[in-house]
């Protein structure tokens, strides 16, 4: 713990902030993309120690909320089959599809089961052969490389009940849609974890196309508040540039090997974001090689993707348009307990962070 | 020695099995003079004073974490929830619905830790009742315990907090998060090992010294399922004041604290089977910490903040870089982040 309570130090936090006070003359708005960072501000109440200059939107990186209600519907449909399991990340369970979500269904008798990695429907799925077990992965490129490990694993076991439906989605084309769209963003706080595996390259097109500062965050209040100023000295002295602040977990090639895994098992292809729609090569599938372990191509499953419940903003507030609070159906209709909208769901929504932490 | 290693459909059916199970496993550790007698009920003096009685069903998988079981989770938790009403626990009921194939070791165990537990925290164990069920009716074991304690008229208020008042001082007994965060270690299946323990013990000892003191206090619940912030909410909820708590004062042990960070878990809302949280007058604060930090469960006892005027129906927390959050009451249970 000793090296988490050195990234919580008060004193040095409060240099911080009034270097942040001092230097931040223009107004800047900084977009934090991960939605682990989202959490992370509003846990430790950074929003309101900053000044007036400085705008934070939450943006497309909580993997729950950006994933849609057809891929959870399709979910069920397995769930409710003979002879199938569906397990998943714990978050997942919660999110609502049209009708339904897995947490409903598995009281409804749908055999759903929560795993903490992929390897673990892997172990369940060679002991029990009769079994067709499917895990639904979803995550950016922090979670793919381990479905990518349990897909090669699958293929060395020769396993013929064990498949993957991937919701796996890569960042970058999500960034750069954000400011097609007209976003008014100046910065980004970059996804650290996402960043330990890419590395960071894949920012530059941000900023030599907008000039959109990019800087890679850790997840502890002395990484947030050193972050913001580095993108805040970016904004003052008008030079944007990719930066890392958490070099502690970030190289700029990133995980290479991990990479590598990624490239050998998956292949892009265009998927769906909340809020964003279809975005060419936003997403990873299984590989020709793979192409038995791929649910979607196994069972069948379309892409076509039903419209949001009426009210509900996740789309807007996903692409920094509205802020959670600023939804009409926020601590109303919509709450963690009964989420109308994915960003109320997970443990990194905007909206659950919100709910969760803020004052108002 | 009991003739069967495993539990059958017939210990529960009233015959010569059932009668096994009760002299062999039940009455050798459930001693108790009354109980004894096996008669349809307990009979028992009346008490003085006001009567407290509460009563808990009990499911932990798996039954066995480090520092504790079920069983003594059965005591301690209804024992505690007597504690909280500011009751001194006098008489338990306790039952069991078995099913078919459970080990009769590890009933033994389980019944052997209850009797312990009891005799440790002097409070007797009266009735009981058994049930055993077909295999995939129930899982391997639950267990209902029942409670009967003694209030004194002056303490009567305290489980409804209706003396709370901006000003009081909120002390928490110890580290937070220790019981919910040692049966996930148990469960074995976040692929990590751990020396935590469950903080589960009856907690009767340690606060009977605060009321036969006569300190004053306000309000006190044991922060059990939704963790020490879910109680705080309810204490705020609807009330005209609010809540002020300090991140830096709150005790989390380090491997808690380490397990939450790793998993995205909040401390704050983990369970906790021996912990207690008291709402008190400023004036008593010392006194009351005191003796709480005397009792073997109570050294880590900490003040961690006050009853405010602001922030009505609120509790807010000052994070320990300076920041304000709220804390809510649990949606759900916590689920491990994703990444």
């Amino acid at each position: 713990m000793k090296f988490i309570n050195d990234f919580r130090d008060r004193e040095l936090c409060e240099t911080l902030l009034e270097r942040i006070h001092k230097e931040a003359v223009r107004e800047i708005t900084i977009m934090e993309v991960c939605g682990g960072h989202t959490m992370a501000l509003h846990r430790f109440g950074i929003p309101a120690l900053l000044p007036n200059t400085i705008t934070l939107l939450s943006g497309p990186g909580c993997p729950v909320c950006v994933t849609g209600r057809g891929f959870i519907d399709h979910a069920i449909g397995l769930s409710m089959r003979d002879q199938t399991m569906v397990c998943t990340y714990g978050d997942l369970i919660r999110v609502p599809g049209s009708e339904s979500t897995l947490e409903k269904a598995q009281a409804d008798g749908a055999n759903v089961r929560i795993v903490y990695s992929p390897l673990q429907c892997i172990e369940m799925a060679a002991q029990d052969p009769e079994t067709n077990h499917v895990f639904l992965g979803i995550g950016f490129e922090t979670t793919a490389p381990a479905s990518a490990v349990a897909l090669q694993k699958a293929n060395e076991l020769g396993l013929k009940n064990f498949f993957l439906y991937s919701a796996h989605k890569i960042m970058p084309p999500a960034m750069a849609a954000i400011i097609h769209e007209g976003v008014k963003v100046d910065a980004y706080l970059c996804p650290g974890h996402v960043s330990t595996i890419s590395g960071t390259k894949m920012y530059e097109p941000l900023v030599d196309q907008f000039g959109v500062g990019c800087v890679v965050s850790g997840f502890e209040p002395l990484d947030l508040l050193q972050s913001i100023l580095m993108l805040v000295q970016q904004q003052e002295n008008k030079n944007a540039a990719v930066e890392i602040q958490y070099t502690r977990a970030v190289k700029s090639q990133g995980n290479v090997k991990a990479q590598q895994i990624l490239n050998q098992v998956f292949e892009p292809c265009d998927a769906w974001w909340r809020g964003l729609g279809i975005l060419a090569n936003s997403g990873l599938k299984p590989s020709a090689n793979y192409k038995g372990f791929d649910a979607s191509v196994v069972y069948g499953l379309s892409t076509n993707e039903p419209a949001d419940p009426t009210g509900c903003r996740c789309g807007d507030v996903l692409k920094g348009l509205l802020k959670p609070t600023e939804c009409k159906l926020f601590r109303k209709t919509c709450t963690p307990a009964n989420p109308i909208g994915a960003c109320m769901v997970s443990a990194e929504g905007a909206c659950q962070s919100f709910f969760r932490y803020a004052n108002s | 020695m009991q003739t069967h290693e495993k539990i059958l459909l017939g210990h529960g059916s009233g015959g010569k099995l059932m009668h096994e199970l009760i002299e062999k496993v039940f009455l050798k550790h459930f001693n108790d003079p009354v109980l004894l007698a096996q008669a349809d009920s307990a009979v028992m003096p009346v008490v003085e004073g006001r009567l407290a009685f509460t009563t808990d069903a009990y499911v932990v998988q798996p039954l066995f974490f480090a520092g504790g079981n079920i069983g003594k989770i059965a005591v301690c938790g209804t024992i505690n929830d007597l504690v909280a009403a500011g009751a001194q626990p006098l008489y338990l009921s306790v039952a069991f619905i078995i099913e078919e194939g459970l080990e009769f070791s590890v009933l033994e165990e389980i019944v052997q830790t209850m009797a312990e537990t009891a005799r440790y925290a002097s409070v007797r164990i009266v009735c009981g009742d058994t049930k055993v069920v077909g295999r995939g009716q129930c899982d391997k074991l639950f267990i209902t315990t029942s409670g009967i304690g003694r209030v004194r008229k002056e303490h009567e208020d305290i489980g409804s907090g209706k003396h709370i008042q901006p000003g009081d001082h909120i002390i928490i007994s110890g580290t937070l998060g220790d019981h919910g965060m040692a049966v996930l270690a148990a469960r074995n299946q976040l692929g990590f090992t751990s020396d935590l323990q469950s903080d589960c013990a009856p907690l009767n000892l340690m606060i009977q010294p605060l009321l036969d003191a006569g300190l004053p206090i306000h309000f006190m619940r044991d922060p059990t399922r939704g963790g020490f912030a879910s109680v705080l909410a309810e204490i705020a909820e609807n009330k005209l004041f609010g809540i002020e708590i300090d991140e830096t004062m709150i005790p989390v042990s380090e491997p808690v604290r380490g397990m939450c960070e790793v998993y995205g878990f909040d401390p704050l809302y983990i369970a906790n089977e021996g912990k207690i949280l008291l709402v008190i007058p400023p004036k008593a604060t010392d006194e009351v910490l005191e003796l709480l930090q005397k009792s073997g469960h109570g050294k880590h006892a900490a003040m961690i903040g006050r009853i405010v005027e602001d922030y009505q129906g609120k509790v807010v927390m000052k994070t320990n870089i300076g920041g304000r959050r709220i804390i809510s009451m649990l949606a759900g249970e916590q689920l491990p982040r994703i990444c």
